[in-house]
C-alpha cells in the first residue's frame, strides 16, 4: 500500500491524464454542467475554431438565471418566457440552439426537469461520488456534498472541456474542516457555513479545496451537506468535499441517472475507496464546536460579516489592519447600519426563500415549519422559490405551496430568481432583505438592495414577524 | 491574444479588500452573448449615479484612470462568481495588470486567459507601493513580464511569482487550448483505461 491519501487526492489521482514538467496537471472532467450565462461566448470561440465538442453524453445543459419565475400565464412554457427581457430570451434561446447543434443533453424552460443547475444535476443523480464536476459557475462547490471534485470555472474554461473534456489545473493545497458536536434546535447547515466563513473569512480558503468532516457533518442530510459545499466559494476555497457514506448512497440510488444493476456494484465499490485514510495529511486544519452554534446572521457586504442573530455588529476596534477598518465602515455605511448595534428587530422589507444554497425541498419543510398558521407580517413581500421543477411538484405533493400562500407568500416558478436578480425578480433601492441565497454582495439582489443572509428558518421567521428574529423563540414548547 | 513582454503606465489605485465580481461587473450586465462593451459598465455601481451621471469622486471618472494599465488594489480582489466578464470588462477598459494582496482563484485563472496579469505581492511591499501612490500618484510603473519585475520610479524593483506555465502564454501571446488540444491521444488513452464506475 502507498502513502495514506485524502479523499481529494484520491480524486485528483483519479482523473490525472498527465503532467508534464513546468505545467500544470491536465484533468479528465467527467460532469461538465452549462448554464446560459457563462456558455454563449465559449460555445460561439469553439465555433470560430472549427472544434466540437468532444463529450456530449458528459455534458449538460440547463437554463436557470435569467429564467422568469413567474407562473406563466396561459399555461404554456411560451407564456413563462413571456416575462423575459429579450437579452434573457435570446441568451436561453441561444443555449437551446447550442445544445441541439452539438446533442448535448438540455434541460429548457420546457423541461419538467427544468432547475437551478446544482439542484437538479443532483436530484437526477448524474452528480456522484468521486467524479470531476466543473460548471461555468462558482457555485458548482455544492457537488462537493458527495465527495466529488467540484469546482467553478471561468468562460475560457468552459471551451476548454467543450473542446477537449479536460482542463489544466494547478494542484490545490488541502484544507481539513472538522466540525463536532450536535447542533441545537433551530440552528442550520446554513448556520454552520455562515459561522465557519465568519471564522477564517472570505479569503481564508484561498487556494485550498477544503473538507469537511467530523459528527456534525456526518449527522446531516445530502441536502444539507449541499448547503455546506454550496458556499465553499465564499471562503474563497477551489471547492469543499465530504467523504461518501451510506447518507450519500442511499441519496442516489434509484434516481434517473444513477448507476443501476452491476454498474452501481462496481461504483459503489470506487465510492468506498474514496473516504481519507487514516493517517492522511492536510495542509492546514481548522474545527469548528457544532454544539456552540446560534442561528447566524450577516450584517455586511460580503458573507464573512456573518454574527450570531444574539449578538452584535463588531466595531473597528475588532480590527488592527487599516483596510479592514475601512472595509467594515464601508459595508455599514452602505447597509444603513451602526457598528455595535444588534440586528435582532431591524425592520425587513423582502425575504427572500430558494437559491442553490437553500431551495431544496428541506429547506422549503423548514420554512413551511414556521410559516404554517401564520401570516407574513404586513408591508413584508415574500417570494419562495423552489430550486428545480422537480422541487416544486414535490412541495406542492406534500400541501407546502399552500402553507406558504395561506401565510401571504408568493409561490413561483423554479430559477435563481433573486439570488442574483437577472430574471427580474429584484429588491428596490435601499430595501432590506432577508435571503437564503449565499451572496450579500452589494446590489446582489438589485442596485442598492442590502441582504441579510440566514437560513430558511431564520427567514421564515422574518416573513412572520417582519424583522430581524432569533428562530428560536419560535419554536412551540 | 496580444502577448504580453512589459507594461509600462501609471498604476491608479482602489485600495479596498474584498472586491467581487458582482462590483467589478453588475449581474445585470451579463446577459451579453459576446465580450465586447462590457468595459463601460465596469464598476458600474460605483461609478454612476442612478441617472447614469458618473460619480465624479470615483477612480476610474477620475483623468489619471484614462489610459491607466495598471491596477492597485487590497486583498482578495476578484472574488465571487465565476464570471468571465470581469476581466473582459477590465482589459476592455485598458487594464493590462493588477496589483494586489491576493486574489479569488478562478478571477485569477480568467484573467491569465485574457492578458490579464495578476500580480500578487507580500503585506509589506503592499504598504510601500500604496505609500509610493500616495506619494507621486502620476508616476510610471514598469512591469517586465520576463524578468517577473514591477520596478518603482524610486528605483526599487520588485520581483513577483507567476507560474512558468502561465508566464509563457502571455508572453508569446498563446493560448492554452492549443496545447491542452495537443494531448488529444493521452486523454483517448485515459478513456478507454479508466473510468472506475462512473457511468451517467
Ligand atoms: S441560485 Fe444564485 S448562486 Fe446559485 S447558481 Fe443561481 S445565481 Fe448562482
Amino acid at each position: 500500500m502507498g502513502s495514506p491519501l485524502t479523499l481529494f487526492q484520491k480524486v485528483w489521482n483519479e482523473h490525472l491524464v498527465t503532467q508534464q514538467p513546468g505545467a500544470p496537471a491536465i484533468l479528465f472532467i467527467d460532469l461538465h454542467l452549462v448554464h446560459e450565462v457563462t456558455s454563449p461566448q465559449a460555445f460561439t470561440s469553439l465555433r470560430s475554431r472549427g472544434l466540437i465538442v468532444r463529450r456530449p453524453d458528459r455534458t449538460i445543459a440547463t437554463v436557470d438565471h435569467g429564467v422568469p419565475t413567474l407562473p406563466s400565464k396561459d399555461g404554456t412554457v411560451e407564456g413563462r418566457l413571456a416575462w423575459a427581457d429579450d437579452l434573457s430570451r435570446k441568451q436561453i434561446a441561444q443555449l437551446e440552439d447550442n445544445a441541439k447543434t452539438y446533442g448535448i443533453r438540455a434541460y429548457g424552460p420546457a423541461s419538467s426537469n427544468n432547475g437551478i443547475v446544482h439542484v437538479i444535476a443532483p436530484e437526477l443523480g448524474f452528480t456522484q461520488p468521486g467524479m470531476t464536476i466543473v460548471c461555468g459557475d462558482s457555485h458548482t462547490s455544492t457537488h462537493g456534498a458527495f465527495g466529488a471534485l467540484a469546482f467553478g470555472i471561468g468562460t475560457s474554461e468552459v471551451e476548454h472541456v467543450l473542446a477537449s473534456q479536460c482542463l489544466l489545473q494547478h494542484k490545490p493545497k488541502t484544507m481539513e474542516v472538522r466540525i463536532d458536536g450536535k447542533l441545537s434546535k433551530g440552528v442550520t447547515a446554513k448556520d454552520i457555513i455562515l459561522a465557519l466563513i465568519a471564522k477564517i473569512g472570505v479569503g481564508g480558503g484561498i487556494g485550498y479545496v477544503l473538507e469537511y468532516c467530523g459528527s456534525a457533518i456526518r449527522a446531516l442530510s445530502m441536502e444539507e451537506r449541499m448547503t455546506i459545499c454550496n458556499m465553499s466559494i465564499e471562503a474563497g476555497a477551489r471547492a469543499g468535499m465530504i467523504a461518501p457514506d451510506k447518507v450519500t448512497y442511499d441519496y442516489i440510488k434509484g434516481r434517473e441517472y444513477a448507476p443501476k444493476g452491476a454498474d452501481w456494484d462496481k461504483s459503489l465499490a470506487y465510492w468506498k475507496s474514496l473516504p481519507t485514510d487514516v493517517g492522511a495529511v492536510y495542509d492546514h486544519s481548522v474545527t469548528l464546536d457544532a454544539s456552540s452554534l446560534e442561528p447566524m446572521v450577516t450584517f455586511g457586504t460580503n458573507p464573512g460579516m456573518g454574527i450570531p442573530v444574539s449578538g452584535k455588529i463588531p466595531t473597528t476596534a475588532a480590527f488592527n489592519d487599516e483596510n479592514q477598518k475601512a472595509g467594515l465602515e464601508k459595508s455599514l455605511a452602505y447597509m444603513g447600519l451602526e457598528a455595535g448595534s444588534s440586528l435582532l428587530g431591524h425592520p425587513i422589507n423582502v425575504v427572500f426563500i430558494g437559491s442553490c444554497t437553500n431551495g431544496r425541498l428541506s429547506d422549503l419543510r423548514e420554512a413551511a415549519s414556521i410559516m404554517r398558521g401564520r401570516k407574513v407580517a404586513p408591508g413584508v413581500r415574500t417570494l419562495v422559490v423552489p430550486g428545480s421543477q422537480q422541487v416544486k411538484r414535490q412541495a406542492e405533493a406534500e400541501g407546502l405551496d399552500q402553507v406558504f400562500k395561506a401565510a401571504g407568500a408568493e409561490w413561483r416558478e423554479a430559477g435563481c430568481s433573486m439570488c442574483i436578480a437577472m430574471n427580474g425578480d429584484q429588491i428596490a433601492p435601499g430595501e432590506y432583505a432577508v435571503s437564503t441565497s449565499n451572496r450579500n454582495f452589494e446590489g446582489r439582489q438589485g442596485k442598492g438592495g442590502r441582504t441579510f443572509l440566514a437560513s430558511p428558518l431564520t427567514a421564515a421567521a422574518v416573513a412572520v414577524t417582519g424583522c430581524v428574529t432569533d428562530v428560536r423563540t419560535m419554536f412551540e414548547s | 491574444m496580444e502577448p504580453i513582454k512589459t507594461i509600462t503606465s501609471r498604476a491608479i489605485s482602489l485600495p479596498l479588500d474584498d472586491i467581487d465580481t458582482d462590483q467589478i461587473i453588475p449581474a445585470r450586465f451579463l446577459k451579453v452573448t459576446d465580450k465586447a462593451g462590457l468595459a463601460a459598465n465596469l464598476f458600474s455601481d460605483w461609478r454612476y449615479n442612478a441617472d447614469g451621471s458618473p460619480k465624479p469622486e470615483f477612480l476610474l471618472n477620475q483623468p489619471d484612470a484614462q489610459g491607466a494599465h495598471i491596477l492597485f488594489t487590497g486583498n482578495n480582489f476578484g472574488c465571487g462568481s465565476s464570471r468571465e466578464h470581469a476581466p473582459w470588462a477590465l482589459t476592455g477598459f485598458g487594464f493590462n495588470a493588477v496589483v494586489a494582496l491576493s486574489f479569488g482563484d478562478i478571477f485569477r485563472n480568467n484573467s491569465l486567459k485574457n492578458g490579464l496579469l495578476p500580480i500578487q505581492v507580500d503585506g509589506a511591499t503592499h504598504q510601500r507601493l500604496k505609500d509610493l501612490l500616495d506619494e507621486i500618484p502620476r508616476a510610471e510603473w514598469t512591469i517586465d513580464l520576463e524578468a517577473q519585475t514591477l520596478k518603482t520610479p524610486d528605483g526599487e524593483s520588485v520581483h513577483f511569482e507567476i507560474d512558468a506555465f502561465s508566464k509563457t502564454c502571455l508572453v508569446q501571446g498563446n493560448d492554452e487550448l492549443g496545447y491542452l488540444m495537443s494531448f488529444a491521444d493521452q486523454v483517448k488513452e485515459y478513456e478507454v483505461s479508466h473510468h472506475k464506475g462512473v457511468t451517467i
